[in-house]
């Protein structure tokens, strides 16, 4: 832990910047340590070990801004990147919606987030958890013929924001992860599938067995798939795809796409976008949360609230410069969205909504990125089942789903109890109504 | 180049490299022996260490103002250890002896048993490289960079009225690589490159739709000349306007044409990922086993070569210090090669292709991509639209992605068109395209005469890492693709 040195040298960085000329400036050390362990077929395959640091800066002159990042910390090194971010804001053009977050909304409440839970493993511990972890997927039905691996990882994060208001946030956090991705076969065809857990805690995480377990089921559940035809259809978006939404919805509302007219929701503030029983919370201060801060990239204090609310857009995602730029005040979102919490609309999950489908599309597999962010077509490669009378009837591959994102949000009929925790948005599985699905 | 000459730049070279990554230091080749001698005496089969710094630049234009730049500089050193199908990595962004010592020591905790060797650098073989060793972000001045947006802001502004938003940027970059090679070889490298991406959004009747272009590749800026420009400046333009006339893609299984160029995602996805050596080593490709197979039909001949001038995805070395090649993976529909880094080959009992490449000294060198596209045939493009009677034509696209193990693979298109009676038709809205990567090539039933690579902007990730490649092909019929529209 070196963060009374950082802040030495950040002071320095700022001091010097300031000399030069410039009006503002901030400063960013950041490290990471951590390590990753993979087994295959039985073996330990990788083992890496990471340690990485990095300084950027950012000067403000004259309403004119440059940054210059370095991975040297030495003293020359930080002062010859302040030299660089200088010469560049004395280059590019001025915009008067540049410059540092105001002062008078710098943090000042620092909340303590449970976010530092360093994994006391040592290497022979989790190579043995990621051997185990990939012969619990290869044990889970007996077409489990092989596998991508298995991988367990930890790493710690530290880092320290300073800028010329007087404001410095230190963070330090933590994650572990467990993951797997398991091979079926079957008449010559292979299907893959994984399954993974990841927490600030290790306490946390799901076991390594029931991870390796899942993958390998997910794998082997897949044999067989075939593709349906074209149709529309009733549509699930399991927990593992359907965060994907919400994040489409966050991109769209974000500063940069909004003040550029890249967006699906220009305004779209105090409209309806959701059917009315669609609530979407931001909770910056959820405890072990990993998007969890309580200041901003800008060192902006967070504050819990709803981005939707009975289906309507109550706030976009803006940094200081963005909310300049449409006239507005920063949320706190510079650095992007924290914990997203998409309340379940019913006491349902995804084997009720199964339960009650007649026929439909459980999707469990999206790829490709089809999605138009500038007027909301979506058309995306989706794998998963054919749910007929309330059951499973068989898998489904090489087909896509397809529509445009602001009818497609309308025709959200259900959100279930059912969240997946490996991220930083928490969303059930989605029941949507009437989606186009290209097949055969 | 005469082989004397060649010598001369070659030497020239590693001196260059040497004062960027080691003088500064004081590493001596002393020290690279000792460092190797650690990893080695563990008892290692294989390892390598590598040597990198990387300063890139960028610069944004919005607002017809440049307002951003940034500029960044990283350098580490990877130590590489491999025992049978093991490797560890570790690395060092500090260039302190102590550290790299440690760090060479920390990749060798995977050998247990030690056995004392030696070990002697040499100097490195004479090289004929494919790009300049010139930096990029240094040739030319700053504020020539921002006219250069600023000329292409007003180029597409200039297009018409209903350009509302032009978004560019520019950006260069500039690495050092030196590799000590388990032989005792070193290998080095210098790798410019230059990147241009426009983005601009028309507004019509509250209808607002983007159209994109660029370029780019190891070169550098003076690449971007007036015509560049205006070229790039036309297509995102008429392709944002094309857009704004597009009708809703059908959805369903047809014959698609696709478009020489960028369309290779195609190549890539559908066939590339498959055909790494890593995953055919370890079984998990839907491509393994097929070594000799007819897996496309006989007109298809689909190649890797990373040795083309000046393009995004060469490199004169590989990541191990390994000499790139043209290695052809299908030709006239059988499978004949894969690609190969060190690794990989070692346990498949077959020799690098010089396709091991690492994002950075922070990563693993793994079976990667540079250029990799499909041979031109006998048919003119128009031949081959006037061919289909009812279909899609593909002009543009954006990404792709492919799932290695069923096959399945995706790419999505950004500029296409309906084709009725063999003329091409009115635009549709981008949609995604879906297919089976064994049998896809086995459903192209014509290839035009018109191979061409991607302009230079194309990444392919893989594990995490990001590397730049180039993608291409010739104008190509193929059947029963299902397109993800609407209609």
């Amino acid at each position: 832990m070196h963060s009374n040195d950082h802040h030495k040298k950040a002071e320095l960085a700022l001091k010097h910047a300031i000399d030069m000329g410039a009006e503002q400036a901030s400063v960013r050390f950041a490290n990471g340590e951590g390590f990753s362990v993979t087994a295959q077929n039985g073996a330990i395959e990788t083992v890496e070990d990471y340690k990485d640091q990095n300084f950027t800066v950012t000067v403000f002159l004259q309403k004119s801004v440059g940054s210059a990042s370095s991975n040297n910390l030495n003293d020359l090194a930080i002062k010859t990147a302040v030299d660089k971010a200088f010469s560049l804001s004395s280059l590019t053009a001025t915009d008067d919606c540049n410059g540092l977050a105001d002062k008078e909304r710098m943090a000042n409440k620092a909340i303590d987030l449970d976010l530092y839970h360093p994994w006391d493993l040592d290497i022979d511990t989790a190579k043995q958890i990621a051997i185990e972890c990939e012969a619990a997927a290869l044990e889970s039905d007996n077409r489990v013929v092989n596998s991508e691996g298995a991988t367990v990882g930890s790493y710690v994060t530290k880092s320290l924001f300073v800028n010329s208001h007087g404001f410095a946030g230190y963070s330090e956090a933590t994650g572990h992860t467990i993951s797997c991705t398991a091979i079926a076969q079957n008449n010559g065809a292979m299907e893959m599938d994984y399954d993974y857990t990841s927490a600030r805690h290790y306490e946390d995480l799901i076991g390594h067995k029931i991870i390796g377990n899942q993958a390998g089921l997910r794998a082997s559940q897949n044999l067989g798939s075939r593709k349906i035809k074209t149709q529309k259809a009733s549509v699930i978006f399991s927990p593992r795809v359907s965060s994907s939404l919400v994040s489409h919805i966050m991109n769209a509302i974000s500063g940069s796409s909004l003040y550029r007219k890249s967006s699906f929701l220009l305004n779209a503030k105090d409209k309806q976008i959701c059917p009315d029983f669609i609530t979407i919370k931001e909770e910056p201060h959820l405890k072990r949360g990993f998007s969890s801060s309580y200041f901003d990239a800008e060192g902006v204090q967070t504050e819990p609230r709803k981005i939707i609310e009975d289906g309507v857009l109550k706030g976009y995602l803006l940094s200081s410069y963005s909310a300049r730029r449409l006239g507005m005040e920063t949320t706190g979102n510079a650095g992007g969205h924290h914990n997203l919490i998409l309340e379940p609309t019913d006491d349902q999950d995804m084997e009720s909504m199964i339960k009650n489908m007649k026929s439909g599309f459980l999707i469990t597999g999206l790829i490709g990125y089809g999605v138009n962010m500038v007027n909301g077509d979506y058309s995306r490669g989706a794998n998963g089942f054919w749910i007929e009378n309330g059951k499973i009837a068989f898998p489904v591959s090489e087909v896509t789903v397809a529509g445009n994102l602001k009818d497609m949000l309308m025709q959200i009929i259900t959100v279930g109890n059912d969240p997946e925790k490996n991220g930083s948005i928490y969303s059930g599985s989605i029941l949507m109504d009437n989606l186009m699905i290209a097949g055969e | 180049m005469t082989k004397e000459q060649q010598s001369v730049a070659s030497e020239a070279l590693y001196l260059k490299v040497k004062s960027a990554l080691l003088d500064p230091y004081n590493i001596s080749t002393e020290d690279l022996n000792l460092m190797m001698s650690q990893m080695l005496s563990k008892g290692i089969d294989m390892g390598d260490i590598y040597f990198q710094n990387i300063h890139q630049e960028s610069w944004t234009l919005e607002d017809g103002l440049v307002k951003k730049s940034s500029y960044s500089s990283r350098q580490g050193v990877g130590f590489r250890s491999i025992v049978n199908e093991q490797s560890g990595l570790a690395y060092s962004e500090s260039f302190e002896k102590g550290a790299l010592l440690q760090a060479a020591k920390a990749s060798s905790s995977i050998a247990k048993s030690g056995k004392t060797d030696t070990f002697r650098v040499e100097e490195p073989a004479s090289i004929n490289p494919y790009y300049s060793f010139i930096n990029p972000i240094d040739s030319i001045e700053d504020k020539q960079k921002i006219e250069l947006l600023q000329t292409i802001d007003i180029a597409a502004r200039s297009k018409d009225h209903r350009v509302k938003e032009v978004v560019a940027s520019l950006a260069g970059s500039f690495q050092n690589i030196l590799i000590v090679c388990q032989s005792g070889r070193l290998a080095v490298d210098i790798r410019p490159m230059v990147r241009l991406s426009l983005s601009v959004i028309v507004e019509d009747n509250e209808r607002r739709e983007r159209g994109t272009s660029g370029g780019g590749g190891r070169m550098d800026y003076a690449f971007f000349d007036e015509n560049k420009i205006k070229g790039y400046a036309s297509e995102a333009v008429d392709q944002a306007l094309i857009n704004l006339e597009a009708v809703a893609a059908p959805a369903g299984e047809m014959t698609v044409v696709l478009g020489s160029g960028w369309p290779g995602v195609l190549i890539h996805e559908a066939i590339g990922h498959g055909l790494e050596g890593d995953f055919n080593r370890k079984k998990t490709s839907a491509f393994s086993g097929l070594m000799g197979e007819q897996v496309a039909s006989s007109i298809c001949t689909v190649i890797d070569d990373g040795t083309i001038s000046e393009a995004r995805g060469s490199l004169n070395v590989d990541d191990e210090g390994e000499p790139t090649e043209r290695t052809v993976l299908i030709e006239n529909g059988k499978l004949c090669n894969y690609m190969q880094d060190r690794l990989n080959a070692k346990l498949m009992k077959s020799k690098s292709t010089g396709n091991g490449r690492r994002e950075s000294y922070s990563m693993q060198t793994i079976p990667r991509m540079t250029n990799t596209f499909m041979l031109g045939g006998q048919h003119k493009h128009q031949e081959i639209i006037e061919s289909v009677e009812n279909g899609i034509y593909a002009k543009n696209f954006g990404g792709g992605q492919v799932d290695i193990t069923s096959g399945k693979f995706v790419f999505s298109a950004n500029e296409a068109y309906l084709i009725k009676k063999g003329k091409i038709d009115r635009p549709i809205k981008g949609a995604m395209l879906i297919g089976d990567g064994p049998s896809a090539l086995n459903q192209v039933t014509m290839i035009g005469d018109n191979l061409a690579l991607d302009p230079g902007i194309g990444n392919c990730g893989k594990d995490g890492q990001t590397v730049p490649v180039n993608v291409g092909q010739p104008t190509m019929r193929i059947e029963n693709l299902t397109v993800g529209g609407t209609a």
